[in-house]
């Protein structure tokens, strides 16, 4: 149960990047605030603030969520994965994919692809083409015309199969 | 979905020069902090003490300040300072800004901080920094404004009429360097003139003559603009922002605040996408006074909204074009006037557009009119080629029409017409060699154009096929690299250009090349302005080519040095010493790089070197695109389901980056045909301040864009390297236009096409 604190605060306890964490923030700070601000993770990038761009997905108990339309106070309980979860210390096929493939121009929606992309491939490690672009079509990105990020999520996807 | 293919063209079989780095496809040296969420962008920075600014804006587009009261705000819990214009000093005078034109100070500060009036929705009146961004953002909402409202000027074409309400009234026509004695929202009139465009129109066997007009757009980047301001006590001031150039910042800085150079240190952060629109300082100066009022750091982000209402879009434009051509499709005369929407203050790139519109041919009677105007919008900002892609929309689509007209296959009349070294082109000395023909044979020979297009879709939907020509001039200036030998033979290499999109590794395999070292080996950092000499934005599709080529001559420079002090150890002339690569030999004794880079340092010895070039050599660049569509007549939506970009490159640095370039400038063309525009009502306010309502592409917007990257070496650098960034938003919404016309047999002459117009036209056209 998440208590309130004096300043108005709520205390909330989560597992992050598979860590224990404690926090405290205001009720109307978003998870995205509370990664960047509270806990120092600022993979998680705000393009938007309104669930639009994708930059600060992350994933909460499996499910992929815009941390910039999730309050922080929802997140008692919760298992958080964020892309500094992801690759550490060694990167996975999917990040050595974006390097390769050079799926990122800029690099400020490349936390929030790699997580989407991530979740596309836990559930489904043989997408096609369309089945990423669906996927993939709550992330926006700017620089790169999206050709080469379907592609390294498609070779990420094959090496994961002749691997496994 | 259709295969996919990409190509590499050199021109010549001399052109193919065999290298050892250039050509290849390194991972860029910031890529793993770019996959790990460990590289720093500007709103990632965080100091101690730190505090949190927000923004009032205007609610209206055109308004007068009668009066300010901010004492509700200030005596919010948490609330630190709250600054408005009066905490600015008053500056006059002009600045450059790169490929941001030249820009006046005066509207530059009022653009930051409005002054007497308020000249667009969004315009900044005041700043707050608190405790926290939510108490900045509470205490905005009790700022007290009274205005008065003026009618707000949305459309180009009726803010240059007699009689309108004016902007500004000290604003005055310049033209040819006189300036009219009336004021006017019209800040310059520019005019290109060659030949004898009378005798050309009356020599021809066929005349066009066409109205266009585009929406305004935006960048779109997908991170806010940002900035951290510390200003210590000693008047030091540090500025943390992502910027397209550290160094116009400072400028910026400098001018706005009366603030010494000496004592302002500009530290860009990663940058999360700018085309243009991060070369002008919005939230720098207000996080540097109020940071000097509390003595303590302050962090200003922006949120969408504020981006899309307060920072640069590019212009909507109004664009005539008049093209006469002889019985042999060969062009006559060529005509074009063009108003640009500069936003509230002058300072369209509509000079941009009069140099590009007729620039994919040879024309020698010819006459261009340009406007740059101000109107109720949000001050007009570079974006990619800016300029081009609306004047290059008008004369491709009329080409396409006089092809029709002439029964003449598109390809051919363009490489029939086609602008060649020597010749003619506006504002600039004629060409020299460009890789235009060389597009239109590697267009004519693709897959892509020798593929017959099915022209049934399913459901009723109709397909087309259409091309387009784009030229962008690219720029040189000035760019600096310095670089040490360190004591295990690799070097570190610091570069004042920003890494928008890969230029670590473009800049780091050219240095890696000339010094005749592993690209490995090389360890490039982006630094601050105390810590490099003098660099321009990165735009203008300069960065490779410039600062790649400050890193050339860095190599250079270290090699001498390091031939210097083996001269006096193997007391022989430093001429005498061979560099072969990374070996340095004389009569029989020969050390190599790692050798010397020891002994150096055994030594005490320091092998290092600042170099800075401002190059006039940039070559421009040519592109061709085909574009595949399907157009469903029942709703006029559009797909774009296949799409080749042919580009001459020059020399491709690193492919993979080319490719990245061509593909992600194609993509924003394909918005701004299909659907990417500022939606204003009729007071001026902006009804899509957000990304989906504004409506950027989406993954399921685009197909796989194809590439073939031509290269015609450009004779003004070592490698041949010409810009590649901005060239391939420009044929787009014209080759688009182009298939829609082949596909449903109606011309769309209005930027977006969107499923409405093209509606409306099939409906017109069928009667």
């Amino acid at each position: 149960m998440a208590a309130t604190l004096m300043h108005g605060k709520v205390a909330v306890s989560a597992t992050v990047n598979e860590e224990p964490v404690d926090f405290l923030c205001e009720p109307r700070e978003s998870l995205l605030e509370v990664l960047r601000e509270r806990l120092g993770l600022t993979g998680a990038k705000e393009g938007c603030n309104n669930g639009n761009c994708g930059a600060c997905n992350v994933l909460m108990d499996g499910q992929l969520v815009n941390s910039c339309v999730v309050l922080g106070v929802e997140c008692q309980g919760a298992s958080l994965t964020t892309v500094e979860g992801i690759g550490t210390p060694a990167l996975v096929p999917l990040q050595e994919c974006f390097l390769q493939d050079a799926a990122l121009q800029c690099g400020i929606c490349t936390p929030g692809f790699l997580v989407s992309a991530k979740a596309l491939l836990d559930h489904n490690p043989n997408p096609s083409e369309h089945e990423i672009r669906w996927w993939l079509a709550g992330n926006l990105c700017r620089c790169t015309g999206y050709d080469k990020i379907i592609r390294a999520v498609q070779h990420a996807a094959e090496q994961a199969r002749t691997e496994g | 979905m259709a295969t996919k293919t990409d190509e590499m063209i050199p021109a010549t079989e001399a052109d193919a020069a065999v290298y050892r780095v250039i050509g290849t496809r390194p991972v860029r040296p910031d890529g793993v902090d770019k996959v790990t969420g460990r590289a720093i962008y500007g709103a990632d920075v965080v100091l101690p003490r730190m505090v949190h600014g927000k923004v009032l804006r205007s609610p209206y587009a055109h308004a007068r300040i009668v009066s300010i009261d901010t004492s509700e705000a200030e005596a919010i819990p948490g609330v630190l300072s709250v600054i408005t214009s009066k905490d600015l000093p008053s500056v006059q005078a002009t600045a450059k800004l790169g490929e941001g034109g030249e820009v006046n100070l005066g509207h530059l500060s009022g653009n930051v901080l409005a002054r007497e009036k308020v000249l667009y929705q969004g315009h900044a009146i005041a700043a707050v920094a608190a405790t926290s961004p939510h108490i900045a953002a509470e205490a905005v909402r009790k700022i007290r404004v009274q205005f008065e409202e003026l009618p707000p000027v949305m459309d180009v074409r009726l803010a240059m009429e007699p009689g309108v309400t004016l902007l500004h009234d000290d604003l005055f026509t310049e033209t040819a360097g006189e300036k009219a004695a009336q004021p006017s929202n019209v800040a310059a009139h520019l005019i290109a003139e060659e030949g004898d465009i009378e005798a050309g129109f009356a020599a021809a066997h066929l005349i066009v003559e066409r109205e266009f007009t585009t929406a305004t757009v935006h960048q779109g980047y997908i991170e806010p603009q940002n900035a951290v301001a510390e200003w210590r006590a000693d008047g030091q001031l540090t500025v943390w922002c992502s910027t397209q150039g550290a160094f116009v910042v400072r400028s910026q800085l400098h001018s706005i605040l009366q603030h010494p150079i000496s004592q302002i240190k500009v530290v860009p952060t990663e940058i999360g996408g700018g085309f243009g629109g991060k070369i002008p300082v919005y939230l720098e100066p207000l996080a540097a006074v109020m940071s000097r009022k509390i003595g303590r750091p302050v962090k200003m982000t922006m949120d969408r909204a504020e981006v899309l209402m307060g920072t640069g879009p590019t212009p909507g434009t109004y664009v005539m074009v008049k093209m006469g051509v002889d019985r042999d499709g060969m062009i006559t005369a060529a005509q074009s006037s063009m108003a640009f929407e500069a936003g509230a203050f002058p300072g369209s790139p509509v000079g941009a557009g009069v140099m590009t519109v007729f620039a994919p041919y040879a024309v020698k009677n010819v006459r261009i009119d340009g406007y740059d105007v101000v109107v109720n919008k949000p001050k007009s900002a570079a974006y990619r080629a800016p300029g081009a892609t609306m004047a290059e929309y008008a004369s491709e689509t009329v080409v396409d029409e006089i092809c029709r007209e002439l029964g003449m296959d598109p390809v051919e009349f363009r490489r029939k017409n086609g602008a060649k070294e020597g010749d003619w082109r506006a504002f600039a000395p004629p060409y020299p060699r460009v890789g235009n023909l060389e597009c239109l044979d590697a267009t004519e020979a693709s897959a892509h154009w020798r593929t017959p297009l099915e022209r049934q879709g399913a459901d009723g939907k109709l397909r087309g096929r259409g091309i387009a020509s784009g030229y962008w001039f690219n720029v040189g200036l000035t760019s600096s690299c310095s670089g040490r030998l360190n004591g295990d033979g690799t070097v570190t290499l610091l570069e004042g250009s920003t890494d928008i999109g890969g230029t670590r590794a473009s800049i780091a395999m050219q240095f890696a090349e000339a010094f005749g070292i592993e690209y490995e080996a090389v360890h490039p950092s982006v630094v601050d302005t105390d810590s490099v000499g003098f660099t321009e934005v990165t735009g203008g599709s300069r960065t490779t080519y410039a600062t790649g080529l400050a890193a050339v001559e860095l190599a250079k420079e270290l090699q001498i040095r390091i031939k210097g002090e083996l001269a006096k150890l193997w007391e022989v002339p430093a001429d005498a010493i061979a560099a072969n690569g990374a070996v340095f030999a004389n009569n029989g004794k020969s050390l190599t790089l790692k050798e010397i880079a020891a002994l150096m340092e055994e030594n005490g010895l320091q092998i290092q070197a600042a170099i800075t070039v401002s190059p006039t050599g940039s070559g421009g660049a040519f592109a061709t695109h085909i574009a595949d569509v399907e157009v469903d007549p029942e709703t006029g939506k559009v797909d774009v389901i296949r799409y080749t970009a042919v580009q001459d490159a020059g020399k491709a640095i690193h492919p993979s980056y080319v490719e990245g370039q061509m593909q992600g400038g194609v993509v924003q063309g394909i918005g701004w045909a299909l659907h990417e525009e500022y939606v204003y009502d009729e007071k001026g306010q902006l009804r899509n301040g957000s990304f989906l309502d504004y409506r950027i592409p989406t993954t399921l917007d685009t197909p796989l864009i194809e590439t073939i990257i031509v290269e015609v070496p450009n004779p003004g650098h070592p490698y041949g390297v010409r810009g590649v960034g901005e060239v391939p938003i420009v044929p787009p919404p014209a080759a688009i236009a182009n298939a829609i016309f082949d596909a449903v047999g109606v011309r769309l002459r209005d930027l977006p096409m969107s499923p409405r117009k093209v509606c409306a036209a099939v409906q017109a056209a069928a009667g």
